[in-house]
């Protein structure tokens, strides 16, 4: 019995040495990024007679990336459009240059990005202890991750929604209903909310399935298209771009009409630091802004000398707009100029999967991409 | 009389060693809760247990308890426990079998039997377990045929990329009848073993071979009797067929399932077969020259001779491979089975209670480790050499 308690024990401390370590020293990286990291996390002065961390008005988080040198952006490791290492060793994806704009704009190096491939399940745990600055990853902004996880999500970067494919031998075609599915064996990716909403739009459409759960969503797409499920289900984006990426015969699957989810997809900063969250926000606004203007990587040089004072203001040839941020004015002519504007990110991205834009279109040709002013 | 100064005794030495280490360990346990403690406040998380009433709102692919996406986060994980449990004493079982077999083999004198036993250990021991799992899931079940085309082998039995389908017993409406005469037929079993027993220590004649007729006959007139009685039999066989997408009737063992029940088997009899191999040549040559030369046959000597002793030898690392292999078990989120890990870390997604849920799953998996090192520890005393 003594024994027990003994081994007991010892669990309950390594448990503890966890998550202690949760604040203390993330796993990985220099230990010079793992120092500043601990400082910057703070929100509250401890009471702890640990670090005696100072008090945080905001804005330390800005600060101490400034002082690295560099963002570190999480992202998701092999997601083919969105983030992935190419076949060079590159990361690239749409999530991906969203982490280079940043960089863009706080060092003028769209290359001065650590990027850390994080799984659905780690990815905000890794924004909770500071491991990652931001967290780039095709995330559905919702009110629990808001809120309960401590969180602060960004603008939405993508707007999509939560989508079934399957067999065209079995559901016919795109207008089928879930009903076509009934009894069907359901591939889907642990983690996500992607599975809370299978669990309602079936019970909700009273179809029977049975769901296969897999952590990776590679695998569940393998298992998928070896005929181990019927269908598949994640969100649009991800099927089309999946799909055409992975699946042996993608003309012989259809993604269903059927929307099952609202999937406001948006970066993420730990909550608290308003300072650090104002920049990773305006910089993707201002790639919006720069859409609706006109301006692209290409002629963003031109645009220096305009005389309309929105453009002005927008890439610092006029006004203190970055500077009240802590940076240099011209940080929005800066991420356009080495990325580009969300426009060219998106067709770079997603253009070869031929993803309409849809929500994702300006306000102006109907779509829901609309910046704040910028004044 | 021979006073030494305290600090030169060895047993004080022994004693403030002691007590320096016990204190370390509490400073450092309460520096480590009171930096657990800090940092959860500094992330405005609360720590408790309320939320496991909650619904889950998410499906599992496969329960042995009756569970919807109505239920709660703690059906959820009691489910998931199951399932671990489920394959991990399928798992020991099998393992057993299997290593025991192939530690047999490898000392085979049959050059077919010893090489190929020999390969087996030597490549399953060397490669990665993940990487065995997604062999036997995505490159041997899923690329099985479907459902329509499935593979049929004799006796019903279908193989497919949805499971593997095999003809069952279901219990019928006189099954809790009968459920009283298999009990009976069952006892009387172990009361005839204990009868001969008797006989036989009264005995030093060898008991006639035919008498263990009587293990048979007096269990099949039991259930004679309770047939009698109640004509409806207790279970009633269903076969699998094609039915809409999927089979219908009889039992299915989905490919998650079969992959990793096979995957942990196949590894862990790899190193069951070592120790087995390890025990009996540990018994000394001398043992069974001995027990030929009394007459014993080659089965005696290595069920009375043999075994016992290498028992001894084999039990102890047998226990750490089984812990290995329940532990071992929580790979199955690489290939879709929902066991307590999966679950767990869904629920903990979906709720955000890190440490609530790394609690209940260091738990669930230490004391399943207890348990079997408690029933491994009881049997290993049981088999110790007895000495005098």
């Amino acid at each position: 019995m003594r024994k027990l308690f003994a081994i007991t024990g010892i669990l309950m401390i390594a448990s503890l040495v966890l998550v202690a370590c949760g604040g203390a020293a993330p796993s990985g990286g220099e230990p010079v990024v793992v120092k500043e990291t601990v400082i910057v996390t703070v929100e509250v002065p401890g009471e702890a007679p640990t670090a005696a961390p100072p008090p945080a008005a905001g804005g330390e988080r800005l600060q101490t990336v400034l002082d690295r040198g560099k963002v570190i952006c999480g992202v998701h490791g092999s997601f083919q459009g969105f983030g992935y290492m190419d076949s060079a060793g590159a990361w690239s994806g749409f999530d991906v240059e969203f982490c280079r704009a940043w960089a863009a704009a706080l060092f003028n190096d769209a290359n001065a990005v650590e990027f850390r491939g994080l799984s659905a399940q780690a990815r905000f745990t890794a924004v909770q202890t500071g491991e990652v600055d931001v967290l780039s990853r095709n995330s559905t902004w919702t009110w629990t991750r808001d809120t309960e996880l401590g969180l602060t999500f960004g603008p939405v970067t993508f707007y999509d929604g939560q989508a079934i494919m399957a067999r065209k031998d079995i559901v016919g075609d795109a207008s089928a209903g879930l009903a076509a599915l009934e009894g069907a064996n359901v591939c889907v990716q642990s983690g996500t909310t992607t599975e809370l909403n299978l669990a309602d739009q079936f019970r909700a459409a009273g179809v029977n399935y049975t769901p296969v759960v897999f952590e990776d969503q590679n695998a569940a797409f393998q298992a998928y298209d070896e005929g181990r499920c019927d269908a598949i289900t994640s969100d649009r984006s991800q099927l089309a771009t999946q799909g055409q990426a992975v699946l042996k015969n993608y003309a012989d699957h259809v993604i269903l009409d059927v929307v099952m989810s609202k999937e406001p997809l948006a970066p993420a900063v730990a909550q608290g630091d308003d300072k650090w969250a104002d920049v990773v926000h305006w910089v993707v606004y201002g790639m919006i802004q720069a859409e609706e203007l006109g301006i692209t990587s290409e002629n963003v040089d031109s645009f220096l000398t305009s005389e309309d004072p929105v453009v002005r203001r927008l890439l610092g040839s006029e006004g203190e707009l970055g500077a009240k941020l802590g940076l240099s004015n011209d940080f929005i002519y800066r991420a356009i100029k080495l990325v580009g504007n969300y426009g060219e990110v998106y067709d770079r991205n997603l253009g070869p999967f031929n993803l309409a834009r849809g929500q994702n279109a300006l306000w102006t040709d109907g779509g829901l991409m609309y910046a704040p002013p910028f004044r | 009389m021979n006073i030494k100064a305290f600090w030169r005794d060895v047993r004080f030495l022994q004693w403030l060693g002691q007590v320096i280490f016990i204190v370390l360990l509490a400073l450092m346990a309460g520096y480590l809760y009171v930096n657990v403690a800090a940092n959860l406040e500094r992330q405005g998380l609360a720590v408790g247990y309320g939320f496991m009433k909650n619904p889950a709102s998410f499906d599992i692919g496969e329960s042995f308890i009756p569970y919807q996406a109505a239920d709660s986060y703690r059906r959820a994980l009691i489910v998931g426990l199951i399932n671990t449990l489920v394959v991990s004493v399928l798992g020991v079982v099998l393992t057993t079998i299997v290593g025991v077999l192939a530690g047999i083999a490898r000392l085979s004198s049959n050059w077919l039997v010893n090489k190929f036993a020999a390969a087996y250990v030597g490549v399953i021991r060397n490669t990665p377990l993940l990487i065995q799992l997604m062999f036997w899931y995505f490159g041997v079940i899923v690329q099985l045929p479907s459902p329509k085309q499935a593979v049929e082998i004799p006796g019903s039995i279908f193989l497919t990329n949805r499971g593997i389908y095999l003809p069952w017993a279901e219990a019928t409406a006189t099954f809790p009848a009968w459920r009283v005469y298999l009990l009976v037929a069952l006892i009387s079993i172990i009361v005839v073993r204990l009868l001969f027993q008797f006989i036989q220590r009264r005995s030093s004649l060898p008991m006639p071979f035919w008498w263990n007729i009587a293990y048979l006959l007096i269990p099949a007139v039991i259930l004679w009797v309770g047939a009698v009685i109640q004509p409806e039999p207790p279970f009633k066989e269903t076969i699998p067929e094609l039915g809409g997408l999927n089979f219908k009737g009889g039992m299915r063992f989905t490919p998650e399932f079969i992959a990793l029940l096979f995957g942990l088997v196949i590894y862990t009899g790899a190193f069951v077969a070592e120790i087995v191999r390890a025990g009996i040549q540990s018994v000394s040559k001398g043992q069974v020259e001995a027990a030929r030369s009394l007459g014993l046959t080659t089965g005696q000597t290595l069920r009375l001779i043999v075994m016992p002793q290498a028992l001894r030898v084999i039990i102890p690392p047998l226990t750490s491979q089984y812990l290995n292999l329940a532990k071992n078990s929580s790979l199955a989120i690489a290939i879709g089975y929902p066991d307590l890990f999966s679950i767990a870390g869904t629920v903990f997604n979906q709720t955000g209670a890190a440490i609530e849920i790394i609690v209940v799953m260091m738990l669930s998996y230490l004391s399943i480790s207890l348990f079997t090192s408690l029933v491994m520890n009881i049997y290993n005393s049981r088999t110790r050499l007895v000495e005098r």
